[in-house]
């Protein structure tokens, strides 16, 4: 049952996803973290961060490391199959569409459609990363929010915008200088 | 070259997908480049041109771009076991090293060190996100179109006020792109016969 459930969660990620990058993070917070509650979004920002510093696309690693943590290395593979055969199916259709006819109205217009969009769901995923960096989990409630976030995100999000530096030594730097921050506080990130 | 599944070929295919999936960090616009200059420029098994054609079909796929283009690749090269070869190429480098870090997870997280490093870099990984958002929407307003402006607001006020799942918010927005483009067509057409 479970092996389904992981099976047809990617399935619908690896479905929906269009663009690349991060593109798969609002279907992944939608699927795992609110409807089967299988990370919080504390851990689903962990994942986010560990994908950014290990290679591959973000879908798989998240189906990869959700699978094992939910139901062990049958559960990895059976989510990320479920990621994996969409790409099949719709690649193949794709292709013999592209070769029969080269331009297609219908199929520049839904990217047409898309792109916006995505980038609206992941303002949406990032908000809610934030909130929960800002004020753990559950988001934003009415108090004064971590001080550490809020300066480490501001940093960070200053030095990405002026130095476009890469973005794993923002990450590994917000890291270094939090973790000395909350141990120096005595905070429990635990 | 025609679509034959002999071994060497097949290992060939494997060891190159998963030599550059190993080593690509940051995703399908990364790998893309990296693979084009891999079978176009190195191995000649493709030419130029249809490297673009795939790309665009990667692209306008759903799911990872970089699992699309293999599968496109192995079945160009190899047929149907080609495009199997390719995928586990692809899959297989990241499928291994979440699972080793799924297994270290629970214990590292629970260790203080490590949790405050992971939660200082949850902000750095925020901003990360909030610049490439950034980016992304500026490319979006940058084309002064109403509609994609318009699409872009309201997926957005959608997602943050509406319980909804994401996936419908998808489909109608590509709905709206396909009416807006036949729309687009067809008023072009009439333009051009007055």
């Amino acid at each position: 049952m479970t092996f389904l459930q992981l099976f047809w969660s990617f399935f619908q990620i690896g479905l929906f996803s269009f663009g690349g990058g991060y593109a798969a993070l609002p279907l992944i917070q939608a699927q795992v973290v609110e409807h089967h509650h299988w990370l919080t979004m504390a851990q689903l920002t962990d994942l986010t961060t560990i994908s950014q510093m290990t290679p591959g696309p973000i879908a798989i690693n998240a189906s990869t490391f959700v699978g094992m943590q939910i139901a062990g290395p049958l559960g990895a593979v059976a989510a990320t199959a479920g990621c994996v055969l969409p790409s099949c199916l719709i690649v193949s259709l794709l292709a013999w569409i592209y070769r029969r006819w080269q331009k297609v109205t219908a199929i520049q217009g839904a990217l047409d459609g898309l792109r916006p969009a995505i980038v609206a769901l992941i303002a949406g995923a990032g908000l809610d990363m934030l909130l929960t960096a800002l004020w753990g989990e559950g988001g934003f409630v009415p108090a004064f929010p971590d001080p550490v976030a809020l300066v480490l995100f501001l940093a960070a999000f200053i030095v990405l915008r002026r130095w476009k530096p890469d973005p794993v030594m923002v990450m590994l730097g917000a890291g270094v200088i939090g973790m000395a921050a909350y141990l120096l506080l005595g905070a429990d990130c635990t | 070259m025609s679509a034959n599944s002999n071994p060497s070929l097949c290992l060939k295919l494997f060891t190159s997908t998963f030599y550059l999936s190993a080593f690509t960090f940051g995703g399908g616009y990364v790998i893309v480049p990296l693979m084009r200059r891999r079978f176009v420029d190195d191995l000649r098994w493709i030419e130029e041109k249809e490297m673009l054609d795939l790309t665009a079909i990667a692209q306008s796929a759903p799911g990872p771009i970089a699992v699309n283009a293999a599968i496109l690749l192995g079945w160009r090269v190899a047929g149907p076991l080609g495009a199997l070869v390719a995928i586990l190429g692809t899959v297989l480098p990241p499928f291994l090293i979440l699972s080793v870090v799924s297994l270290f997870y629970a214990a590292f997280r629970s260790n203080p060190i490590v949790a405050a490093l992971l939660k200082g870099m949850q902000s750095g990984v925020a901003a990360v996100i909030a610049s490439v958002v950034v980016d992304m929407a500026g490319g979006i307003l940058a084309q002064k179109r109403l509609l994609p402006t318009l699409i872009m607001a309201g997926a957005f006020l959608v997602t943050l006020l509406c319980d909804i799942n994401v996936v419908w918010i998808i489909l109608v927005c590509a709905v709206v792109g396909i009416l807006a483009a036949f729309w687009r067509q067809a008023r072009d057409k009439k333009e051009g016969t007055v």
